[in-house]
Protein backbone atom coordinates (compact mmCIF):
# COMPACT_ATOMS: atom_id res chain seq x y z
CA UNK A 1 0.00 0.00 0.00
CA UNK A 2 2.65 2.51 1.01
CA UNK A 3 5.44 0.53 -0.59
CA UNK A 4 6.37 3.36 -2.95
CA UNK A 5 6.81 5.74 -0.02
CA UNK A 6 8.90 3.32 2.00
CA UNK A 7 11.16 1.89 -0.71
CA UNK A 8 12.86 4.99 -2.09
CA UNK A 9 15.37 3.68 -4.62
CA UNK A 10 16.71 0.37 -5.94
CA UNK A 11 20.25 -0.20 -7.14
CA UNK A 12 22.19 -2.96 -8.90
CA UNK A 13 25.96 -2.95 -9.03
CA UNK A 14 28.01 -5.36 -11.15
CA UNK A 15 31.77 -5.74 -10.62
CA UNK A 16 33.81 -6.78 -13.67
CA UNK A 17 37.49 -6.95 -14.58
CA UNK A 18 39.36 -7.17 -17.84
CA UNK A 19 41.28 -10.38 -18.34
CA UNK A 20 44.32 -8.92 -20.05
CA UNK A 21 45.11 -6.21 -17.54
CA UNK A 22 46.41 -6.31 -14.00
CA UNK A 23 43.79 -5.40 -11.41
CA UNK A 24 43.72 -1.88 -9.89
CA UNK A 25 45.92 -2.81 -6.92
CA UNK A 26 48.73 -3.83 -9.32
CA UNK A 27 48.22 -1.86 -12.52
CA UNK A 28 50.26 1.10 -13.77
CA UNK A 29 49.02 4.43 -15.13
CA UNK A 30 49.29 3.40 -18.76
CA UNK A 31 47.19 0.27 -18.17
CA UNK A 32 44.64 2.35 -16.29
CA UNK A 33 44.34 4.76 -19.24
CA UNK A 34 43.94 1.89 -21.70
CA UNK A 35 41.17 0.31 -19.64
CA UNK A 36 39.26 3.59 -19.58
CA UNK A 37 39.70 3.92 -23.36
CA UNK A 38 38.62 0.33 -24.04
CA UNK A 39 35.44 0.48 -21.98
CA UNK A 40 34.59 3.96 -23.23
CA UNK A 41 34.83 2.89 -26.86
CA UNK A 42 32.85 -0.30 -26.13
CA UNK A 43 30.03 1.87 -24.78
CA UNK A 44 30.35 4.41 -27.60
CA UNK A 45 30.00 1.73 -30.29
CA UNK A 46 26.31 1.78 -29.51
CA UNK A 47 25.09 5.31 -29.39
CA UNK A 48 24.08 5.75 -25.77
CA UNK A 49 25.40 9.30 -25.31
CA UNK A 50 27.21 8.40 -22.11
CA UNK A 51 29.56 11.08 -20.84
CA UNK A 52 33.10 10.14 -19.77
CA UNK A 53 34.31 12.11 -16.75
CA UNK A 54 37.83 11.72 -15.31
CA UNK A 55 38.42 12.18 -11.60
CA UNK A 56 41.10 14.84 -12.15
CA UNK A 57 38.59 17.00 -14.03
CA UNK A 58 36.47 17.39 -10.91
CA UNK A 59 36.87 19.67 -7.91
CA UNK A 60 36.65 18.14 -4.45
CA UNK A 61 33.26 19.78 -4.08
CA UNK A 62 31.94 18.25 -7.30
CA UNK A 63 33.26 14.86 -6.19
CA UNK A 64 31.50 14.99 -2.82
CA UNK A 65 28.28 16.11 -4.45
CA UNK A 66 28.46 13.09 -6.79
CA UNK A 67 29.02 10.85 -3.75
CA UNK A 68 26.00 12.34 -1.97
CA UNK A 69 23.95 11.63 -5.09
CA UNK A 70 25.24 8.02 -5.07
CA UNK A 71 26.69 8.36 -8.58
CA UNK A 72 30.28 7.60 -7.59
CA UNK A 73 31.86 5.98 -4.53
CA UNK A 74 34.24 7.61 -2.03
CA UNK A 75 36.94 5.16 -3.18
CA UNK A 76 36.67 6.39 -6.77
CA UNK A 77 36.77 10.03 -5.66
CA UNK A 78 40.13 9.47 -3.96
CA UNK A 79 41.73 8.66 -7.31
CA UNK A 80 42.87 11.06 -10.03
CA UNK A 81 43.61 10.62 -13.75
CA UNK A 82 43.77 6.83 -13.38
CA UNK A 83 40.03 6.67 -12.69
CA UNK A 84 36.90 7.88 -14.42
CA UNK A 85 33.21 7.17 -14.77
CA UNK A 86 30.68 7.01 -17.56
CA UNK A 87 27.32 8.62 -16.87
CA UNK A 88 24.10 8.01 -18.80
CA UNK A 89 22.08 11.08 -19.87
CA UNK A 90 19.25 10.25 -17.42
CA UNK A 91 21.81 9.61 -14.64
CA UNK A 92 20.35 6.16 -13.97
CA UNK A 93 23.50 4.36 -15.06
CA UNK A 94 26.99 5.14 -13.89
CA UNK A 95 29.96 2.98 -14.87
CA UNK A 96 32.90 3.48 -12.53
CA UNK A 97 36.28 2.68 -14.07
CA UNK A 98 39.33 1.59 -12.05
CA UNK A 99 37.77 1.80 -8.63
CA UNK A 100 38.41 -1.45 -6.69
CA UNK A 101 37.59 -3.30 -9.92
CA UNK A 102 38.19 -2.23 -13.53
CA UNK A 103 34.48 -1.86 -14.22
CA UNK A 104 31.57 -1.28 -11.86
CA UNK A 105 28.23 -0.91 -13.57
CA UNK A 106 25.66 0.73 -11.36
CA UNK A 107 22.00 1.23 -12.16
CA UNK A 108 19.68 3.20 -9.88
CA UNK A 109 15.95 3.75 -10.20
CA UNK A 110 13.05 4.89 -8.06
CA UNK A 111 10.91 2.61 -5.89
CA UNK A 112 11.16 -1.17 -5.83
CA UNK A 113 12.74 -1.74 -9.25
CA UNK A 114 15.55 -4.25 -8.72
CA UNK A 115 14.43 -6.41 -11.64
CA UNK A 116 14.33 -3.47 -14.04
CA UNK A 117 17.74 -2.31 -12.80
CA UNK A 118 19.16 -5.81 -13.28
CA UNK A 119 17.79 -6.04 -16.84
CA UNK A 120 19.39 -2.73 -17.73
CA UNK A 121 22.72 -3.58 -16.04
CA UNK A 122 22.71 -6.97 -17.77
CA UNK A 123 22.29 -5.31 -21.18
CA UNK A 124 25.06 -2.79 -20.57
CA UNK A 125 27.28 -5.60 -19.35
CA UNK A 126 26.65 -7.43 -22.66
CA UNK A 127 27.44 -4.30 -24.66
CA UNK A 128 30.81 -3.93 -22.90
CA UNK A 129 31.60 -7.62 -23.25
CA UNK A 130 31.14 -7.48 -27.02
CA UNK A 131 34.57 -5.88 -27.43
CA UNK A 132 36.20 -6.38 -24.03
CA UNK A 133 37.54 -9.65 -22.58
CA UNK A 134 36.25 -10.18 -19.06
CA UNK A 135 38.08 -12.16 -16.38
CA UNK A 136 35.87 -15.20 -15.77
CA UNK A 137 36.55 -18.46 -13.97
CA UNK A 138 34.37 -21.49 -14.71
CA UNK A 139 34.17 -22.44 -11.07
CA UNK A 140 34.14 -19.06 -9.34
CA UNK A 141 32.43 -16.89 -11.94
CA UNK A 142 33.42 -13.27 -12.54
CA UNK A 143 36.81 -12.61 -10.99
CA UNK A 144 36.76 -9.52 -8.77
CA UNK A 145 39.61 -7.83 -6.89
CA UNK A 146 38.13 -8.83 -3.57
CA UNK A 147 36.93 -12.42 -3.15
CA UNK A 148 33.90 -11.08 -1.24
CA UNK A 149 32.43 -9.96 -4.60
CA UNK A 150 33.36 -13.02 -6.62
CA UNK A 151 30.79 -15.03 -8.63
CA UNK A 152 28.03 -12.78 -9.87
CA UNK A 153 29.92 -9.64 -8.80
CA UNK A 154 26.47 -8.32 -8.03
CA UNK A 155 25.30 -6.21 -5.14
CA UNK A 156 21.54 -5.61 -5.18
CA UNK A 157 20.35 -2.96 -2.76
CA UNK A 158 17.30 -0.96 -1.86
CA UNK A 159 17.11 2.25 0.13
CA UNK A 160 14.22 2.25 2.56
CA UNK A 161 12.71 4.84 4.87
CA UNK A 162 11.99 3.31 8.28
CA UNK A 163 10.89 6.12 10.60
CA UNK A 164 8.29 4.13 12.56
CA UNK A 165 10.63 1.20 13.21
CA UNK A 166 13.37 3.67 14.18
CA UNK A 167 11.21 5.68 16.58
CA UNK A 168 10.09 2.49 18.28
CA UNK A 169 13.67 1.18 18.55
CA UNK A 170 13.05 -1.89 16.43
CA UNK A 171 15.68 -1.32 13.77
CA UNK A 172 18.58 -2.84 15.69
CA UNK A 173 16.68 -6.06 16.23
CA UNK A 174 15.69 -6.18 12.60
CA UNK A 175 19.24 -5.48 11.52
CA UNK A 176 20.48 -8.40 13.56
CA UNK A 177 17.72 -10.68 12.28
CA UNK A 178 18.33 -10.18 8.57
CA UNK A 179 22.10 -10.43 8.97
CA UNK A 180 21.53 -14.04 9.99
CA UNK A 181 20.23 -14.84 6.51
CA UNK A 182 22.99 -13.18 4.54
CA UNK A 183 21.40 -9.78 4.11
CA UNK A 184 23.22 -6.62 5.17
CA UNK A 185 21.57 -3.45 6.50
CA UNK A 186 23.29 -0.14 7.07
CA UNK A 187 22.41 3.53 7.51
CA UNK A 188 22.55 5.51 4.27
CA UNK A 189 23.72 8.84 5.63
CA UNK A 190 25.79 9.12 8.78
CA UNK A 191 28.53 6.79 9.91
CA UNK A 192 28.46 3.23 11.21
CA UNK A 193 25.15 2.20 12.70
CA UNK A 194 23.98 5.80 13.03
CA UNK A 195 21.49 6.74 10.36
CA UNK A 196 20.27 10.19 9.43
CA UNK A 197 16.71 10.65 8.22
CA UNK A 198 15.84 7.03 9.10
CA UNK A 199 17.15 5.87 5.73
CA UNK A 200 18.61 2.38 5.48
CA UNK A 201 20.17 0.31 2.76
CA UNK A 202 19.45 -3.41 2.44
CA UNK A 203 21.74 -5.54 0.28
CA UNK A 204 22.94 -9.09 -0.35
CA UNK A 205 26.08 -10.14 1.49
CA UNK A 206 27.06 -13.19 -0.57
CA UNK A 207 27.67 -12.98 -4.31
CA UNK A 208 28.49 -16.62 -5.10
CA UNK A 209 26.44 -19.79 -5.47
CA UNK A 210 23.14 -18.25 -6.51
CA UNK A 211 21.93 -16.70 -9.74
CA UNK A 212 21.38 -12.95 -10.04
CA UNK A 213 17.62 -13.56 -10.15
CA UNK A 214 17.72 -15.63 -6.96
CA UNK A 215 19.73 -12.99 -5.10
CA UNK A 216 17.32 -10.27 -6.25
CA UNK A 217 14.36 -12.38 -5.19
CA UNK A 218 15.87 -12.76 -1.73
CA UNK A 219 16.40 -9.02 -1.27
CA UNK A 220 12.89 -8.37 -2.60
CA UNK A 221 11.35 -10.80 -0.12
CA UNK A 222 13.30 -9.42 2.84
CA UNK A 223 12.39 -5.87 1.80
CA UNK A 224 8.71 -6.78 1.51
CA UNK A 225 8.78 -8.16 5.02
CA UNK A 226 10.50 -5.10 6.45
CA UNK A 227 8.04 -2.82 4.62
CA UNK A 228 5.19 -4.81 6.13
CA UNK A 229 6.66 -4.40 9.63
CA UNK A 230 7.10 -0.66 9.05
CA UNK A 231 3.49 -0.38 7.85
CA UNK A 232 2.15 -2.33 10.82
CA UNK A 233 4.13 -0.16 13.22
CA UNK A 234 2.73 2.94 11.52
CA UNK A 235 -0.82 1.65 11.93
CA UNK A 236 -0.12 0.80 15.55
CA UNK A 237 1.30 4.26 16.24
CA UNK A 238 -1.62 5.92 14.49
CA UNK A 239 -4.08 4.03 16.65
CA UNK A 240 -2.28 4.38 20.00
CA UNK A 241 -0.48 7.72 19.74
CA UNK A 242 -2.46 9.79 17.24
CA UNK A 243 -2.42 13.12 19.11
CA UNK A 244 1.19 12.82 20.12
CA UNK A 245 2.25 11.96 16.56
CA UNK A 246 0.19 14.70 14.98
CA UNK A 247 1.80 17.18 17.37
CA UNK A 248 5.27 15.87 16.50
CA UNK A 249 4.61 16.18 12.76
CA UNK A 250 3.32 19.74 12.96
CA UNK A 251 6.16 20.74 15.29
CA UNK A 252 8.64 19.40 12.76
CA UNK A 253 6.81 21.26 10.01
CA UNK A 254 6.80 24.42 12.12
CA UNK A 255 10.56 24.28 12.61
CA UNK A 256 11.27 23.51 8.97
CA UNK A 257 9.18 26.43 7.77
CA UNK A 258 10.45 28.95 10.34
CA UNK A 259 13.93 28.12 11.58
CA UNK A 260 16.77 30.36 10.42
CA UNK A 261 19.61 27.92 11.04
CA UNK A 262 19.62 24.17 10.79
CA UNK A 263 22.26 21.42 10.98
CA UNK A 264 22.15 18.40 8.66
CA UNK A 265 21.24 16.12 11.59
CA UNK A 266 18.28 18.23 12.67
CA UNK A 267 17.04 18.80 9.13
CA UNK A 268 17.21 15.11 8.29
CA UNK A 269 15.27 14.15 11.41
CA UNK A 270 12.57 16.76 10.84
CA UNK A 271 12.15 16.11 7.12
CA UNK A 272 11.90 12.40 7.88
CA UNK A 273 9.10 13.14 10.37
CA UNK A 274 7.19 15.31 7.90
CA UNK A 275 7.61 12.59 5.27
CA UNK A 276 6.17 10.07 7.73
CA UNK A 277 3.25 12.42 8.51
CA UNK A 278 2.60 12.92 4.82
CA UNK A 279 2.82 9.19 4.01
CA UNK A 280 0.44 8.44 6.92
CA UNK A 281 -1.91 11.17 5.72
CA UNK A 282 -1.80 12.86 9.09
CA UNK A 283 -0.40 16.20 8.02
CA UNK A 284 -1.64 18.53 5.32
CA UNK A 285 1.62 19.98 4.09
CA UNK A 286 4.44 19.46 1.66
CA UNK A 287 2.08 18.15 -0.99
CA UNK A 288 4.23 18.94 -3.98
CA UNK A 289 7.64 18.38 -2.47
CA UNK A 290 9.81 15.37 -3.13
CA UNK A 291 11.06 15.05 0.43
CA UNK A 292 13.71 12.46 -0.33
CA UNK A 293 15.08 14.77 -2.99
CA UNK A 294 15.16 17.55 -0.40
CA UNK A 295 17.12 15.30 1.99
CA UNK A 296 19.75 14.82 -0.73
CA UNK A 297 19.79 18.51 -1.59
CA UNK A 298 20.63 19.67 1.94
CA UNK A 299 23.70 17.43 2.35
CA UNK A 300 26.81 19.59 2.88
CA UNK A 301 28.46 19.23 -0.55
CA UNK A 302 25.25 19.41 -2.54
CA UNK A 303 24.36 22.55 -0.63
CA UNK A 304 27.74 24.10 -1.35
CA UNK A 305 27.60 23.26 -5.04
CA UNK A 306 24.08 24.69 -5.19
CA UNK A 307 25.51 27.93 -3.78
CA UNK A 308 28.46 27.75 -6.14
CA UNK A 309 31.12 27.95 -3.43
CA UNK A 310 32.59 26.12 -0.46
CA UNK A 311 30.53 27.22 2.58
CA UNK A 312 31.68 27.64 6.18
CA UNK A 313 29.74 25.57 8.74
CA UNK A 314 27.82 28.62 9.98
CA UNK A 315 26.89 29.80 6.52
CA UNK A 316 25.92 26.25 5.69
CA UNK A 317 23.33 26.06 8.47
CA UNK A 318 21.88 29.41 7.39
CA UNK A 319 21.65 28.43 3.73
CA UNK A 320 20.19 25.05 4.61
CA UNK A 321 17.39 26.62 6.63
CA UNK A 322 16.70 29.07 3.84
CA UNK A 323 16.54 26.41 1.13
CA UNK A 324 14.19 24.31 3.23
CA UNK A 325 11.92 27.30 3.94
CA UNK A 326 11.73 28.32 0.29
CA UNK A 327 11.04 24.71 -0.72
CA UNK A 328 8.17 24.40 1.75
CA UNK A 329 6.68 27.82 1.15
CA UNK A 330 6.87 27.90 -2.63
CA UNK B 1 38.08 -10.51 30.02
CA UNK B 2 36.06 -13.46 28.70
CA UNK B 3 33.79 -13.43 25.67
CA UNK B 4 30.18 -12.28 26.31
CA UNK B 5 28.85 -14.88 23.92
CA UNK B 6 30.59 -18.16 24.72
CA UNK B 7 32.22 -17.22 28.03
CA UNK B 8 35.16 -19.46 27.17
CA UNK B 9 37.71 -17.53 25.12
CA UNK B 10 39.47 -14.27 25.75
CA UNK B 11 37.49 -11.31 24.32
CA UNK B 12 39.47 -9.64 21.58
CA UNK B 13 36.78 -7.80 19.63
CA UNK B 14 35.09 -4.90 21.41
CA UNK B 15 32.02 -3.43 19.79
CA UNK B 16 30.37 -0.23 20.93
CA UNK B 17 27.17 0.66 19.16
CA UNK B 18 24.99 3.69 19.72
CA UNK B 19 21.54 3.34 18.26
CA UNK B 20 18.93 5.98 18.94
CA UNK B 21 20.98 7.18 21.87
CA UNK B 22 21.24 3.77 23.52
CA UNK B 23 24.81 2.75 24.00
CA UNK B 24 25.60 -0.95 24.14
CA UNK B 25 28.96 -2.59 24.56
CA UNK B 26 29.87 -6.14 23.64
CA UNK B 27 33.11 -8.00 24.12
CA UNK B 28 33.58 -11.05 21.95
CA UNK B 29 36.24 -13.58 21.13
CA UNK B 30 37.33 -13.74 17.50
CA UNK B 31 35.37 -16.88 16.85
CA UNK B 32 32.06 -15.49 18.13
CA UNK B 33 32.65 -12.16 16.41
CA UNK B 34 33.07 -13.99 13.13
CA UNK B 35 29.78 -15.81 13.66
CA UNK B 36 28.05 -12.62 14.71
CA UNK B 37 27.77 -10.97 11.33
CA UNK B 38 25.63 -8.06 12.43
CA UNK B 39 28.76 -6.21 13.39
CA UNK B 40 30.15 -6.38 9.89
CA UNK B 41 28.47 -3.14 8.98
CA UNK B 42 30.29 -1.07 11.48
CA UNK B 43 33.48 -1.94 13.21
CA UNK B 44 35.12 -4.25 10.75
CA UNK B 45 34.45 -4.67 7.10
CA UNK B 46 33.93 -7.81 5.08
CA UNK B 47 37.33 -7.22 3.46
CA UNK B 48 39.18 -7.02 6.77
CA UNK B 49 37.44 -10.10 8.03
CA UNK B 50 38.30 -11.92 4.85
CA UNK B 51 41.92 -10.96 5.13
CA UNK B 52 42.08 -12.20 8.72
CA UNK B 53 40.46 -15.50 7.78
CA UNK B 54 42.92 -15.84 4.96
CA UNK B 55 45.71 -15.25 7.42
CA UNK B 56 44.50 -18.15 9.51
CA UNK B 57 44.17 -20.40 6.47
CA UNK B 58 47.67 -19.60 5.34
CA UNK B 59 49.17 -19.91 8.78
CA UNK B 60 47.83 -23.39 9.26
CA UNK B 61 48.99 -24.43 5.79
CA UNK B 62 52.09 -26.55 5.82
CA UNK B 63 52.93 -25.83 2.22
CA UNK B 64 54.00 -22.28 1.43
CA UNK B 65 55.40 -21.75 -2.07
CA UNK B 66 58.05 -19.09 -2.33
CA UNK B 67 56.92 -17.65 -5.66
CA UNK B 68 53.79 -15.60 -6.20
CA UNK B 69 51.66 -14.97 -9.26
CA UNK B 70 53.69 -15.15 -12.46
CA UNK B 71 51.56 -12.55 -14.25
CA UNK B 72 51.28 -9.69 -11.77
CA UNK B 73 53.94 -10.56 -9.21
CA UNK B 74 51.49 -10.71 -6.29
CA UNK B 75 53.14 -12.71 -3.53
CA UNK B 76 51.39 -14.89 -0.97
CA UNK B 77 52.29 -12.47 1.80
CA UNK B 78 50.88 -9.55 -0.13
CA UNK B 79 47.67 -11.40 -1.00
CA UNK B 80 47.31 -12.48 2.61
CA UNK B 81 47.61 -8.93 3.85
CA UNK B 82 45.45 -7.14 1.31
CA UNK B 83 42.94 -9.94 0.63
CA UNK B 84 42.86 -8.76 -2.98
CA UNK B 85 43.79 -10.34 -6.29
CA UNK B 86 46.36 -8.60 -8.47
CA UNK B 87 45.10 -10.04 -11.77
CA UNK B 88 42.86 -12.74 -13.22
CA UNK B 89 45.63 -15.35 -12.94
CA UNK B 90 45.89 -14.91 -9.16
CA UNK B 91 42.75 -16.95 -8.79
CA UNK B 92 44.56 -20.01 -10.14
CA UNK B 93 47.77 -19.21 -8.31
CA UNK B 94 46.02 -19.02 -4.95
CA UNK B 95 43.04 -21.30 -5.61
CA UNK B 96 44.04 -24.25 -3.47
CA UNK B 97 44.42 -22.16 -0.35
CA UNK B 98 41.61 -19.86 -1.25
CA UNK B 99 38.73 -22.26 -1.68
CA UNK B 100 38.09 -23.13 2.01
CA UNK B 101 38.05 -19.42 2.84
CA UNK B 102 35.70 -18.61 -0.04
CA UNK B 103 33.39 -21.34 1.22
CA UNK B 104 33.48 -19.82 4.70
CA UNK B 105 32.80 -16.29 3.54
CA UNK B 106 30.32 -16.93 0.76
CA UNK B 107 28.76 -20.16 1.97
CA UNK B 108 29.20 -21.61 -1.53
CA UNK B 109 32.05 -22.54 -3.85
CA UNK B 110 30.49 -22.64 -7.32
CA UNK B 111 29.22 -19.84 -9.52
CA UNK B 112 25.57 -20.23 -10.48
CA UNK B 113 24.87 -16.91 -12.18
CA UNK B 114 25.42 -15.23 -15.51
CA UNK B 115 27.99 -16.65 -17.91
CA UNK B 116 29.47 -14.06 -20.28
CA UNK B 117 29.00 -14.74 -23.99
CA UNK B 118 32.63 -14.50 -25.07
CA UNK B 119 34.62 -15.22 -21.92
CA UNK B 120 32.23 -18.08 -21.15
CA UNK B 121 32.64 -19.57 -24.62
CA UNK B 122 31.94 -23.29 -24.89
CA UNK B 123 31.29 -23.41 -21.15
CA UNK B 124 28.21 -21.29 -21.66
CA UNK B 125 26.97 -23.70 -24.35
CA UNK B 126 27.66 -26.63 -22.06
CA UNK B 127 25.66 -25.00 -19.25
CA UNK B 128 22.81 -24.31 -21.67
CA UNK B 129 22.83 -27.97 -22.71
CA UNK B 130 22.72 -29.02 -19.05
CA UNK B 131 19.69 -26.79 -18.54
CA UNK B 132 17.93 -28.31 -21.56
CA UNK B 133 18.73 -31.83 -20.37
CA UNK B 134 17.07 -31.03 -17.07
CA UNK B 135 14.02 -29.72 -18.92
CA UNK B 136 14.00 -32.90 -21.03
CA UNK B 137 14.01 -35.06 -17.92
CA UNK B 138 11.12 -33.07 -16.48
CA UNK B 139 9.18 -33.31 -19.74
CA UNK B 140 9.59 -37.10 -19.80
CA UNK B 141 8.48 -37.36 -16.17
CA UNK B 142 5.37 -35.35 -16.99
CA UNK B 143 4.85 -37.53 -20.08
CA UNK B 144 5.01 -34.51 -22.39
CA UNK B 145 6.56 -36.49 -25.21
CA UNK B 146 6.13 -33.94 -27.97
CA UNK B 147 8.02 -31.34 -25.98
CA UNK B 148 10.61 -33.95 -24.99
CA UNK B 149 11.24 -34.82 -28.63
CA UNK B 150 11.79 -31.15 -29.49
CA UNK B 151 14.20 -30.75 -26.59
CA UNK B 152 16.07 -33.92 -27.57
CA UNK B 153 16.58 -32.62 -31.13
CA UNK B 154 17.75 -29.26 -29.86
CA UNK B 155 20.26 -30.85 -27.48
CA UNK B 156 21.57 -33.04 -30.29
CA UNK B 157 21.99 -30.04 -32.55
CA UNK B 158 23.79 -28.04 -29.87
CA UNK B 159 26.11 -30.90 -29.02
CA UNK B 160 27.06 -31.33 -32.67
CA UNK B 161 27.83 -27.64 -33.06
CA UNK B 162 29.82 -27.42 -29.86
Amino acid sequence: MENKDIVITSRIRLARNLKNYKFPIKMNQEEAQNIIKEVNSAINRVNLNYKLIYMHELSNLQKSALIENHLISPALAEKNHTAAFLLSPDKKVSIMLNEEDHVRIQTIDKGMSLKECWNLSDKIDDVIEETVDYAFDHELGYVTSCPTNIGTGMRASVMIHLPALSITNQVEKLLYGVSQIGVAVRGVYGEGTKSLGHLYQISNQGTLGASEETLIEKITQVTDQIVEKEEKTREFLKKKNYDELEDEFYRAYGLLTNARRMTTEEAMRLISLVKLGKDMEMIKAADNIDLYNLMTKIQPSNLSSLMGKELLPNEMDNERAEIIRSEFLK
Amino acid sequence: MLCDECGKNEARVHVTSIINGNKTERHLCEECARKNQSFLNSSFSMENLFSSMLNNAFNTATYLPSKGCSKCGMTYDEFRNTGKFGCSDCIDTFKQRLMPVVRNIQGYDTHAGKIPKRAGGSYRVQKDIEKLKLQLKQAVEKEEYEKAAQLRDKIKEMEENK
